[in-house]
C-alpha cells in the first residue's frame, strides 16, 4: 500500500505552526517513513503532482491569493485541517478587522512610526500583487475544513497525535495539556 | 439552626443546607457544575447560563436554584454539556478573543471552560465586532473587545459606601460596561486588583502588569477548571 500524501501551506500565518509540526524532533524520521509530502514548504514542492490525502493548512485568509492556495487545496486534498489559531479564526492578522483597510495601508505606506524613503507617498498597487480582503477571514468561511488544531501554535505533540490519528484510523489522544488557545 | 436536606444530582444521594444554591451544593458534594458569571459571596444573577442543569426534568440555572428536599438534578449529560458548550462557542464568536496576545491567557475562566469542553472551533460564525478600549482610568484598563457582560465587576466592586463603581451603559448589541469616572478616580489598589481578579476574562486590567506568571505555571495549564472541586 503506498503510503498518504501530506501538503502543507502558510497563508497569513506566521509560520509558527510550521515550527511546530518541526518540533516533533527526531519523530519526524518516523513521520517520513508514514507519510510521503507533496506541495509543502518543508520540501519546496510549489505545485501539487497528485491528489493528496491530507492538507494542513497555517493561517487564515487575508488576501486574493490566500483565497486561491486553500480553494487549490480544497480541490486537492482529501482532508484539510486547520492548523492554528489564524486558520481557526483569523489570528493575529485578524485583529486589524476592526480598522477600515485605507487606514490600514496609510499607516503601514504613509503615516507609521517606521515608514521611511516613501516621498512619493506610493502605496503599492501593481497588479501582481494580490488584493487585500475587506477582512481576515477563517478557513472555514472560505472552504470546507475537516478537522481543527487549535494553539498558538498548536504543540508538536497535538500535531503529532492527530497525524498519527489521521494515518492509523486510532482515534486521536486529546491529553488536556495539549489543546491550548496559545 | 439549618437542616441538612437530601436531594441527588446524576443520581448521586447528596446532602445540603436547607436554602443553599444548586451550584454551592454541589460544591460541597465534590460535584463541579460549569459556572461563568457565579462568584462566591455576591447574590447570583443567572445571567450566562453556563450552569444549566436539570431540576426534576426541566432546565434551570443550579446558580439561582436553591436545593429541595428529595430533588432530582441532571449535570453531567450529553445533552447539558453540548448546550453549555454552545455557550461558551457563542461567547467565542460574539466578542474579539485573541487568546494568543490576551494578558488574561490561561487564568481566563472562558477559555478554560472552552478547553474543558474541548472546544476546537466555535460553530458559529465569527462577528469581529468593532469595539473600543476604556484606558482613561489611573488603575484599570476595561477592554470591551473582551467584555462578555456577565456582571461579575458590577456586582461585586462596590465603594465604601455601597455604590457600583461598574455600570451598564447603552443597550441590545452596543451594551458594555464602563468604570464611573468619579468613582472610577477613587480606585485603591487592593479593589482594582480585585476588580481584575474578579473578571472571569480579560476585559478588566491592572495597568503597567501583564503576563506576569509563566506559561506552564497559570491556573488552567495543567488541570481542567473543576478539577479542584472534583478532588474534594
Amino acid at each position: 500500500m503506498s503510503k498518504p500524501i501530506v501538503a502543507t501551506t502558510s497563508l497569513a500565518g506566521c509560520f509558527g505552526c510550521h515550527m511546530s509540526i518541526l518540533d516533533i524532533d527526531e519523530r519526524i524520521l518516523d513521520l517520513i517513513e508514514l507519510v510521503e509530502f507533496n506541495k509543502s514548504p518543508i520540501d519546496d514542492i510549489k505545485e501539487f503532482t497528485k491528489m493528496c490525502d491530507i492538507g494542513l493548512i497555517e493561517g487564515g485568509c487575508c488576501n486574493s491569493e490566500n483565497i486561491h492556495v486553500l480553494k487549490d487545496f480544497r480541490k486537492n486534498c482529501k482532508i484539510l485541517v486547520s492548523l492554528g489559531e489564524c486558520a481557526i479564526m483569523g489570528g493575529l492578522p485578524a485583529l486589524r478587522n476592526g480598522i477600515p483597510i485605507k487606514e490600514c495601508l496609510e499607516e503601514a505606506y504613509l503615516n507609521g512610526p517606521s515608514v521611511r524613503e516613501n516621498k512619493k507617498r506610493i502605496i503599492p498597487n501593481d497588479d501582481e500583487l494580490p488584493m487585500l480582503l475587506d477582512k481576515v477571514y477563517p478557513c472555514h468561511e472560505i472552504v470546507k475544513i475537516d478537522y481543527y488544531l487549535p494553539g498558538c501554535p498548536p504543540s508538536a505533540e497535538l500535531i503529532w497525535n492527530a497525524l498519527v490519528a489521521l494515518v492509523t484510523g486510532d482515534e486521536m489522544k486529546l491529553p488536556y495539556e495539549v489543546v491550548k488557545f496559545d | 439552626m439549618s437542616t441538612l436536606i437530601k436531594f441527588k444530582i446524576d443520581g448521586v444521594e447528596c446532602m445540603a443546607e436547607t436554602g443553599a444554591y444548586v451550584v454551592e451544593a454541589a460544591v460541597e458534594n465534590g460535584i463541579f457544575i460549569p459556572t461563568l458569571c457565579n462568584i462566591k459571596g455576591v447574590k447570583p444573577r443567572g445571567s450566562c447560563r453556563v450552569c444549566t442543569v436539570l431540576v426534576n426534568g426541566r432546565p434551570m440555572s443550579a446558580c439561582t436554584t436553591p436545593v429541595a428536599s428529595g430533588m432530582e438534578v441532571e449535570n453531567n449529560i450529553a445533552e447539558l454539556n453540548d448546550i453549555r458548550k454552545a455557550i461558551i462557542e457563542a461567547l467565542f464568536v460574539e466578542g474579539n478573543h485573541f487568546c494568543p496576545s490576551c494578558e488574561k491567557s490561561g487564568n481566563c475562566e472562558l477559555q478554560a471552560l472552552a478547553y474543558r469542553f474541548q472546544m476546537m472551533v466555535p460553530r458559529f460564525p465569527f462577528d469581529f465586532p468593532v469595539r473600543d478600549i476604556d484606558a482613561s482610568n489611573p488603575k484599570i484598563i476595561k477592554d470591551h473587545n473582551r467584555c462578555i457582560l456577565c456582571k461579575r465587576c458590577i456586582r461585586a466592586i462596590k465603594t465604601e459606601d455601597g455604590k457600583s463603581v461598574f455600570a451598564f451603559k447603552k443597550r441590545g448589541r452596543q451594551l458594555e460596561i464602563n468604570v464611573d469616572p468619579d468613582l472610577g478616580e477613587l480606585f485603591t489598589d487592593e479593589l482594582a486588583a480585585k476588580a481584575a481578579e474578579i473578571c472571569p476574562v480579560g476585559a478588566i486590567l491592572l495597568r503597567e502588569k501583564g503576563y506576569e506568571i509563566p506559561i506552564g505555571q497559570r491556573k488552567f495549564d495543567k488541570e481542567p477548571i473543576g478539577s479542584d472541586i472534583e478532588k474534594k
